[in-house]
């Protein structure tokens, strides 16, 4: 390995420390309720893009129901600690995993018929489920109260430390996703979901099973963003079918993984530490008037028109044909792959 | 069994309506291939267009359309010309983000002029009826479907009759091929864009009668609209027509002899059933791309 | 002994019959052409032998066991692989990485494996090394030229070492330079026992290369045999010069 390449991987590992480090260390930099606030939205946000990267990054199949998961996850938590009768304090945060598990086998349910089709009708389909389930959610009242909502335990502690523990956990699910993201880029299985985004069917040619991939990527990042949904239902306290099987947070997750760079591993936490920011100064500032969609509808517009590749991508592509015209090493443009 | 058969009419005329509306939704899949999540803002939006025009003008709803067709029309040759045209990769993908962005716009500028009350088109012959059997079938549902049948006729003979129409549906089949012999395929998609729009106004026109709205009940629509091409197949307009059909009539006939409830939860049963056994929709093509 | 067997394959196309009572063997160890004119219907052959498309009617055996009915994966699984008519890859991933898709093994150990576990990138190195495109290793698939494409398609689809590997147009498209390395390549993975069945229309690229040759037309075989019965047979030149 040449002493550049090295030099540039020192750097990016102490790059992603010194992010981490900060991250950890916010609620002690920062401790006003408001600030949090962000950080947990932000955070949480970050796990989402992460996690969806997973299925529409990597495969190229898009899934716009993926709220649907959300809600699922906040709804089992919900319900757990109804049923169960756990008090509110740190043991609900122990029970979000079981919330990923039953986030995870709906997903291979949901996945075994929404896979069945290529890439266009998959989109429909999961739009149909999302709205399935917040039918669900609304409908089946004696078990989830329905139109009513769902409360979960309050918490004892509270005053300006209430948002901390809640932001470390959505700190944990994020870097969750990201070691996970991670280590499916690195395995065959990772290449087998990148081969199947390229060309699915010259992908079966040599042999990648891309039914069994494509369920596998599916339900992990499912799971993931199931949990993410169980911790910020444990946050607001109170949960109703419309607000936690939301399209709005389907639709925002997609976004910012837009925005950062699809299938990249940092585009998506950039997309997120960039968009979460502006919607919720969006909410705050023109929540009360529906001018509100409209200017998130604008963002919107400007992100996908203007940098249709994502950030990162562009970037990289940037860096490298500055690169390309100023070494001469003999090599065509196109050389490293956005990572 | 007078309930059930009353449920099944009622389900045809309103089917109509919907069948009008997914026509204009699989044209728009067919031929710039892409799914336009935002037809259900745009029938809202016909909607209340209408019920500004017949508010402000005293116009009957039906006749309204003189005026907001041609609007939409062109509403619909802009908005894809500023906002689709330009996406050049990841066409289908970043076109799912682009329509959805549109329909949240068309949301939060249609609270905004018109508050999140619920409104309703209303005729001054509303409620007149006439009997059939048993039941009285009212003359707005009658009017509405018979306006759906002619626009979906004229669309009919605009793509089979007409040499534009030729050339929208050369598009459809080969959007390459198409272009090779000549044809101007962002005109097309641009017209093709416009007719879905045209028709969604015609849509929210009847909708707009038959339903209280209010600027979010464009999810609600789309949800059932993108269900029902699924089934009919993406792309085939014969598919979605009879779709829209089997949708409807099973679902007032669930409202009728389950519950209004879980009238809903027909459209998904039948679309998870169309999953099993034939994933490509009635007339859809089981693509198998570039052997 | 025949390793692979097709017996009366049949397939249509809505009015027109593709494949028509299509019944051929491959020997082991042989390079077999797949000739015949335009529409005779080679590819939907290779199509219809990797389970690309469902057959009407018919058999096909590998190593002497039915594979009617497998999906793409599975027949590759079993040792089958192919390249296409427009040579694919892979444009998104670099060419080594190109190299380490083909699965090898089924199940989990798929899954969580690096992709460049074990001696895989050896291998795959060593291979783009034999197709002299070594160099080529880090660039993105799609800034290959068609060449190179071509070369890392094939490099690619011998990761998994399969037996019979099915050509679909080799010649299609490349200069004589090239394509003389590309028959050269061909020969000597023969050598090392992998059996080649490809479909073309060079023929002198055919009459070179193969040790026996089917001939298509309209759907059926209608001469077998080395390529000097085949190119004097009668049938042969009436189905080119009469299409």
């Amino acid at each position: 390995m040449s002493a550049l390449l090295r030099q540039a991987r020192v750097l990016k590992l102490g790059g992603i420390i010194a992010v981490f480090a900060v991250a950890l260390a916010l609620p002690a930099i920062s401790p006003d309720p408001a600030t949090t606030n962000i950080a947990v939205f932000t955070m949480m946000y970050v796990g989402l893009a992460t996690a969806w990267n997973i299925m529409g990054g990597y495969t190229g199949y898009i899934s716009l129901g993926h709220a649907g998961f959300f809600g699922f996850g906040s709804y089992t938590l919900g319900l757990l600690l109804a049923h169960l009768g756990i008090a509110a304090g740190y043991t609900p945060f122990l029970l979000v995993p079981i919330a990923g598990l039953g986030t995870a086998v709906l997903a291979v349910a949901i996945g075994w018929f929404a896979l069945r089709t290529r890439a266009a009708t998959f989109v429909i389909v999961t739009i149909a489920f999302m709205f399935m389930l917040q039918l669900l959610a609304e409908n089946l009242v004696g078990l989830t109260g329905g139109g009513g909502g769902l409360s979960f335990p309050v918490p004892p502690w509270g005053g300006d430390y209430f948002n901390t523990p809640y932001y470390y956990a959505m700190l944990a699910l994020a870097t969750l996703a990201l070691a996970v993201s991670w280590r499916i880029r690195r395995s065959k299985f990772g290449l087998g979901l990148l081969a199947i985004r390229d060309d699915e069917d010259k992908a079966l040619a040599v042999g990648v099973p891309t039914r069994a991939f494509k369920l596998t990527a599916f339900v992990v990042s499912a799971a993931l963003v199931g949990m993410i949904g169980a911790v910020y239902g444990y946050y607001v306290t109170y949960i109703y079918p419309q607000f936690v099987v939301d399209p709005l947070i389907g639709i925002s997750m997609v976004l910012m993984v837009f925005l950062g760079g699809l299938g990249t591993l940092s585009g998506p936490v950039l997309g997120a530490l960039i968009l979460e920011p502006t919607q919720l100064w969006l909410a705050y500032n023109f929540g009360a008037t529906r001018l509100y969609l409209v200017l998130y509808a604008a963002v919107f517009l400007g992100v996908i028109l203007l940098l249709p590749r994502g950030i990162v991508p562009s970037v990289m592509e940037l860096i490298e044909r500055r690169r390309a015209r100023a070494g001469p090493s003999g090599s065509t443009p196109a050389k490293v792959a956005a990572r | 069994m007078t309930l059930v058969l009353e449920a099944a009419v009622l389900g045809v005329l309103t089917g109509g309506v919907y069948a009008l509306m997914a026509s204009g939704l699989t044209l728009i899949f067919g031929v710039m291939r892409i799914i336009n999540v935002g037809h259900g803002a745009l029938v809202v939006l016909g909607a209340y267009l209408s019920f500004a025009a017949s508010r402000s003008l005293g116009l009957d709803p039906f006749a309204t359309l003189v005026i907001t067709m041609p609007v939409m029309f062109m509403l619909g040759v802009l908005l894809q010309t500023v906002f689709i045209r330009p996406l050049k990769t990841d066409r289908e993908a970043l076109s799912v983000l682009v329509t959805y962005a549109i329909a949240l716009g068309i949301e939060g500028l249609l609270g905004y002029f018109f508050t999140a009350n619920y409104v309703q088109l209303h005729a001054w012959y509303d409620t007149a009826s006439f009997p059939v059997g048993d039941f009285r079938v009212t003359y707005v549902y009658l009017f509405g479907f018979v306006l759906c049948l002619a626009i979906l006729g004229a669309m009919f003979l605009f793509l089979y009759r007409t040499t534009f129409g030729a050339s929208i549906r050369a598009t459809m089949l080969n959007r390459t091929a198409a272009q090779l012999i000549g044809i101007d395929v962002d005109r097309v998609a641009a017209v093709a864009f416009g007719i879905g729009m045209a028709t969604a106004a015609a849509g929210g026109v009847v909708f707009g009668i038959t339903n209280a709205f209010n600027p979010g009940s464009h999810y609600d629509l789309i949800s059932r609209l993108l269900t029902i091409i699924v089934l009919g197949g993406l792309g085939s307009l014969r598919g979605a027509v009879i779709a829209a059909l089997i949708m409807l009539v099973s679902e007032d006939i669930t409202s009728v002899v389950i519950s209004p409830v879980w009238a809903s939860f027909t459209f998904f049963v039948i679309l998870v059933a169309v999953l099993i056994v034939r994933p490509q929709g009635l007339y859809g093509v089981r693509v198998r791309e570039r052997l | 002994m025949s390793l692979l067997q097709v017996d009366g394959l049949c397939k249509r196309f809505g009015g027109v019959l593709a494949v028509d009572d299509c019944s051929l063997s491959v020997a082991q160890g042989s390079i077999t052409g797949l000739i015949g004119p335009n529409g005779s219907g080679k590819t939907t052959v290779f199509n219809l032998v990797t389970g690309f498309i469902p057959k009407d009617s018919g058999s096909v055996s590998f190593k002497a066991r039915p594979i009617d009915g497998l999906g793409p994966d599975r027949i590759y699984g079993l040792g089958i692989g192919r390249t296409f008519q427009l040579a694919r890859i892979f444009p998104r991933l670099t060419a080594l990485e190109n190299m380490l898709v083909p699965v090898r093994r089924r199940g989990l150990r798929a899954l969580f494996s690096r992709a460049d576990w074990g001696h895989e990138k050896a291998r795959a190195m060593e291979m783009l090394e034999f197709l002299e495109i070594a160099h080529v290793a880090d660039l993105m698939g799609g800034a290959l030229s068609y060449g190179q494409r071509k070369l890392l398609e094939l490099g690619a689809v011998m990761m998994a070492e399969p037996e019979l590997v099915l050509l679909d147009e080799p010649a299609g498209g490349v200069n004589p330079a090239l394509l003389e390395r590309i028959g050269d390549r061909i020969r000597r993975l023969n050598e090392r026992g992998i059996t080649f069945l490809l479909v073309e229309h060079n023929m002198s690229f055919v009459m070179n290369l193969c040790t026996e040759v089917v001939v298509l037309h309209r759907g059926r075989p209608i001469a077998t045999g080395t390529p000097e019965v085949v190119r004097n047979d009668p049938a042969v030149l009436d189905a080119y010069l009469g299409a």
